[in-house]
């Protein structure tokens, strides 16, 4: 068993706890791995709608009249600063490789909310800040005073809009200010899922009220590890197993995030110059083709050599084994490989990410 | 037929009962109730020879694999078959229709060296 003396907790601890949560220690923090069962919390998002306690995750706050071409630095991405709109995109090192994925939001002209992943809060939040001098911009880490409620599946938005009236207009990848339980807060059309749904960010003090009303209506509670399956399935990165600071996002299957046609960029030279000697690798998908769990770690060989490597791997009750991992860039989607599990090599079939396409 | 009184424990959570000379080998209700949602179950071979403490079954969860252990050495003779097309049938009946496999006994004196239930129980409390 864990030790869970030292862990952080999040304002929704106890009310995960009471809703039979069984929790861990997960990078640092207490939170439920499941209630139901992993399986019965997956079919709960993808056919009526679940909610996650996402409350580790980041809030960081720029503002000023520089904030937009700050961001535009900061990112690899084109950062929409249209009212509303968000933009997801990766933070770069200057040798071009991945601190974080995040996604930004206009506010307003001057002020946007960026949100990250929770173990690179500090990271990234020093990382803006050593940058934003130069833009007169400030930069605000307010992570410890939000909390984060995900509420995902196809029935997650009808259902919030009795209590919402009106989030089923948000569009996609925008946000939206709200007020409830007397207190300030956002909601943003997104998810980590690969089903439509919404994110609300409120202050710690309201987010159990939240909860409660949500439970009330018949949204599941669901735990990081239904969380890792329909992020796998919807082939989202994961920051820190899928991509690092030794990975471009060309590697880590996210080309599509970097828009060298852009002025200038952190990391921007030093991809031009990756990008032009090709890659030995890069992050492809992986179907097992018999029966069995593909885990992080496991080798993979092609044609009997080693060729690659697991970094995420899981049982879908869609696709059965699946996993994704850096694989040699000569081996083509498509090929036939095998993956080492608990000693044997078994068949599986490269593919390109997602493994589930749908509404979203 | 499992009952607690003649069944002999692992610390690692196999449960095993004497059927004449061959051990029946699955996991507690305890066990189960950690790894939840079973999704596959790795089954020896049967003809293997297996000595005692000897890893030889993968139990995979959506989220762990589990390896069993044999409780007592000797040659797998039986493996559960219903459990390829239906692994979590060691979830819903850990203890009957969620058994593993059979290990035809080379000494059995490794049988009776097993926990016994109140011993087994004391190791998951602590």
């Amino acid at each position: 068993m864990h030790t869970t003396c030292n862990l952080k907790t999040t304002a929704l601890c106890e009310a995960c706890r009471k809703a039979g949560g069984k929790m861990v220690d997960f990078h640092g923090w207490l939170l439920p791995v499941q209630f139901d069962g992993i399986l019965a919390e997956h079919k709960a998002v993808r056919e009526s709608a679940g909610m996650f306690d996402v409350s580790h995750m980041g809030q960081i706050f720029v503002e000023g009249l520089n904030a937009w071409p700050f961001l535009q630095q900061i990112s690899c991405n084109n950062i929409k600063n249209g009212p509303a709109e968000g933009t997801y995109f990766h933070i770069l090192t200057d040798e071009g490789t991945i601190i974080d994925d995040a996604i930004a939001f206009c506010l307003s002209p001057e002020k946007f909310l960026v949100v990250v992943n929770a173990a690179c809060v500090d990271e990234d939040f020093a990382w803006l800040k050593k940058h934003a001098s130069a833009f007169h911009v400030t930069v605000r880490n307010e992570s410890a005073a939000w909390s984060m409620l995900a509420v995902q599946g196809p029935k997650a938005v009808q259902t919030l809009d009795q209590i919402l009236p009106g989030v089923k207009d948000l569009p996609r990848f925008h946000i939206s200010p709200l007020t409830m339980f007397g207190a300030d807060g956002y909601v943003t059309r997104t998810g980590y899922t690969g089903e439509d749904g919404v994110e609300i960010m409120l202050p710690n003090a309201q987010i159990t009220d939240l909860w409660n009303v949500l439970l009330q209506l018949g949204i599941k509670p669901c735990g990081l590890g239904a969380r890792d399956v329909l992020r796998l399935e919807a082939g989202y990165l994961l920051n820190g197993e899928d991509a690092n600071q030794t990975r471009t996002p060309y590697e880590a299957n996210c080309g599509w995030v970097v828009k060298l046609s852009k002025e200038n960029f952190i990391g921007k030279a030093a991809l031009e110059t990756k990008k032009q000697a090709g890659f030995e690798n890069r992050l492809v998908g992986f179907v097992l083709k018999s029966p069995g769990v593909p885990r992080a770690g496991c080798k993979i060989f092609a044609n009997g050599q080693e060729a690659g490597y697991v970094t995420s791997g899981t049982f879908s009750p869609l696709f059965k084994g699946i996993a994704v991992g850096y694989l040699n860039s000569k081996v083509p989607v498509g090929a036939e490989v095998e993956i080492e599990i608990h000693g044997r090599r078994l068949p599986a079939e490269v593919v390109k990410p997602p493994f589930y396409k749908n509404r979203v | 037929m499992y009952n607690e009184e003649n069944c002999r424990f692992l610390k690692t959570h196999e449960w095993a009962y004497k059927e004449g000379d061959t051990a029946v080998v699955g996991i507690s209700n305890h066990a189960q109730e950690e790894i939840s949602d079973i999704v596959f179950v790795d089954l020896p071979k049967v003809g293997r020879t297996v000595k005692v403490g000897e890893n030889c079954c993968v139990i995979e969860s959506v989220k762990s694999a589990s390896e069993i252990y044999a409780p007592v050495s000797g040659e797998i003779v039986a493996v559960n078959d219903a459990l390829t097309g239906d692994p979590a049938l060691v979830n819903r009946e850990p203890h009957a229709g969620g058994w593993l496999f059979k290990i035809k006994m080379t000494n059995p004196a490794e049988f009776d060296a097993l926990l016994d239930l109140a011993a087994y129980q004391a190791t998951i409390q602590k």
